[in-house]
């Protein structure tokens, strides 16, 4: 894992203000892909928190995982506007495809599916959003073309 | 290379990136090359057409004239066509502001979105950027409060608050520093208009808040973002970095003397953080649970000081406000409401999208004229006026005017005016469904009602047979408990399907 003088590092990029913990948390899951546990108290300890009150804000956001995520990330809008132009079959078919479900990671560790609510591209959906790129206008069959084109 | 270089208008915006745009771009960069034909290529917003993107343009001596969508298969007969004087092509549109769905509006806030490129503050400058913040410059900060007093601006983030007063208040509250926020984590299903300004035209914000700061007497603005839009992440972080080198943010504004620092805040996948006070939280470094109001916001906000929360589509009017004067935005508007409002069309329709029309506008105007009537094999069966806590209304009122106060009679409110436009296709009880399951997910926690409340709801909503008795009663007390408007409005989709969809609870 990160070494601690590292951690110590992103907090004074933003001169260690408790006000920044949630850009602290986005800088530290940004260059490792998650947040580990054990950096929480390094974290308290450098913006004078509590381990409680630093495990409670990363605890509260949907963003922070404490586990490296699947190789690749895969999003799907499961909110209003994306349901009105059929979602929930593009879910379905990708829970089948990957043999997951939302929230977990495939057993051989390739992608992990999540929920997103809403990305913004409410006249293109149904939208996912894969390793970060937004997709609009997705099938079936254009999901199975994503995932299976090289990351 | 010879000759002039051919200028090409592609967005970047991540809507038209999510069908393809930079593939097209590609494409475009390669077909130039191969030809030995100089190239400017302009990454702008997009003007919102969204079912024409990529919609790729082309100068020519008639102006820019428009080719979409456009596939990179199609990119060289395009250029061959575009080249020859804007020739024809199957996919040819013409001038863009011609297509009726954009001549049918008067894209004021949106005026630059898909025109300049979002991140050359010479362009913005030269299509009339940064006059508001001069002339505010010029006047007392009570004369700025003032001004957007009078112009009858409400708040466009749901709420309607008007702006006047909360900018009144916070720059009389006592207490200093103050802050400014903008609340861009525009979390409701449906609506994008706040995401499509902040990729094309982010320098109108910037100049809103610095406005703002100036009203108030705040030196200190943040400005927070949902996660879940990194494409305007990106955009206004390199867009507040163009404005601290033109020396138009930091400790000296144009020369001015007054200082202003913006700060872009993310979010972290919560949506109950664009509710002002939980997004306060969230800008202090905690969980975005919301306060109990009074104190407001106004008095007692970021670290206990006056704050100016506004949303983001708010600030965007506040430099024309400034530049062409209250009357001016008080006298667009029909149906007795003032002003013009983006709403937001998704759903079953041909062309949905942002469409920057009078406030009032009904929902059937919005799909009749436009948005290009319901898509082939479905017919208007009813629709969301206002993102996921407004409601649900049936097509048989779909003529009521679509503003504040309008709705309320019946149990329903035009908010964020996200609207979605469900037809026979959509079960009404599994949109109601939906909806319930998405605030159960985003409840705080924080209070009993909407904590449990979302919970039993979902687990009774699940039912074959609704016990609508006991969800009206578990309805009364999340609308009369909650401690905030997630739980306060979480019951409107319940009693919508209940009080006018009868037909879908058998």
């Amino acid at each position: 894992m990160q070494s601690q003088p590292d951690i110590v590092a992103i907090c004074r990029r933003h001169d260690s203000r408790p006000d920044a913990l949630l850009e602290i948390l986005h800088d530290l899951q940004d260059s490792l892909g998650h947040v580990p546990q054990a950096a929480l108290p390094a974290i308290a300890a450098e913006l004078n928190l509590s381990r409680a009150e630093v495990h409670g804000t990363f605890s509260f956001y949907h963003d922070f995982r404490d586990r490296p995520p699947g190789r690749r990330m895969l999003q799907v809008c499961r909110a209003e506007a994306c349901q009105a132009v059929g979602c929930e079959a593009l879910a379905g078919h990708a829970e089948r495809r990957l043999g997951t479900a939302f929230g977990e990671t495939s057993a051989d560790g390739a992608v992990t599916l999540r929920t997103v609510y809403c990305l913004g591209n409410c006249a293109l959906g149904p939208a996912v959003m894969l390793d970060g790129r937004l997709h609009g206008r997705v099938t079936a069959e254009r999901l199975d073309a994503l995932l299976d084109a090289p990351a | 290379m010879t000759g002039a270089p051919v200028t090409i208008y592609l967005p970047r915006d991540a809507a038209a990136l999510s069908v393809g745009a930079d593939e097209v771009a590609d494409a475009v960069v390669a077909e130039a090359a191969r030809r030995g034909l100089p190239l400017r290529l302009v990454r702008t917003g997009t003007r919102g057409a969204l079912w024409l993107e990529p919609l790729l343009e082309i100068a020519t001596p008639d102006g820019r004239i428009g080719y979409g969508p456009v596939a990179p298969s199609d990119v060289a007969a395009v250029l061959d066509a575009g080249m020859a004087g804007g020739g024809p092509h199957p996919l040819r549109l013409g001038r863009p502001e011609e297509i009726p769905f954009l001549a049918r509006q008067q894209r004021l806030t949106f005026a630059r979105c898909g025109i300049v490129d979002p991140l050359d503050l010479a362009d913005y400058e030269r299509h009339g950027g940064l006059a508001g913040l001069r002339a505010a410059l010029a006047l007392a900060p009570a004369e700025i409060v003032e001004r957007v007093t009078a112009s009858g601006l409400r708040g466009r983030g749901g709420a309607g608050f008007p702006a006047g007063i909360k900018w009144r208040t916070a720059a009389q509250a006592p207490g200093a520093p103050k802050y400014i926020v903008c609340n861009a984590d525009e979390g409701d299903s449906g609506t994008f208009a706040d995401r499509i300004l902040m990729e094309g035209d982010p320098s109108l914000l910037i100049e809103g808040m610095v406005i703002a700061g100036l009203a108030v007497g705040a030196e200190e603005g943040f400005v927070y973002i949902r996660s879940e839009y990194p494409h305007a992440i990106a955009t206004m972080r390199a867009a507040i970095a163009a404005w601290q080198a033109a020396g138009l943010l930091g400790a000296d504004v144009d020369g001015s003397g007054r200082a202003f620092r913006l700060h872009l805040r993310r979010g972290a996948g919560a949506y109950i953080c664009g509710e002002e006070s939980a997004m306060i939280e969230s800008i202090e470094g905690k969980r975005g649970l919301p306060r109990h109001r009074p104190p407001y916001v106004s008095v007692n906000g970021i670290f206990g000081r006056p704050t100016l929360v506004n949303n983001i589509e708010t600030l965007y009017w506040v430099p024309e406000i400034l530049k062409k004067g209250a009357a001016w935005f008080a006298d667009q508007g029909k149906n007795d409401c003032k002003g013009l409002r983006s709403y937001s069309v998704s759903g079953r329709v041909k062309n949905p999208g942002v469409k920057l029309v009078p406030a009032g506008t009904t929902a059937r105007e919005l799909i009749e004229e436009h948005s290009g009537g319901m898509l082939d094999g479905h017919s208007f069966k009813g629709y969301l006026p206002g993102g996921p806590s407004g409601g649900i209304l049936p097509a048989e009122m779909a003529d009521i005017p679509l503003d504040f106060g309008q709705l309320e009679k019946h149990g329903s409110f035009v908010g964020s005016h996200a609207v979605v436009i469900l037809s026979d296709k959509d079960d009404m009880k599994d949109v109601a469904l939906n909806l319930l399951k998405f605030f159960e997910d985003e409840s705080c926690g924080q209070c009993t009602p909407c904590r449990n409340g979302t919970e039993k709801a979902v687990k009774l909503m699940q039912q074959p047979n609704w016990d609508t008795d006991l969800l009206e009663e578990l309805s009364a007390v999340m609308a009369d408990a909650s401690i905030c408007g997630l739980g306060q409005a979480a019951p409107n989709p319940i009693r919508s399907v209940m009080k006018y969809f009868p037909g879908d609870l058998k």
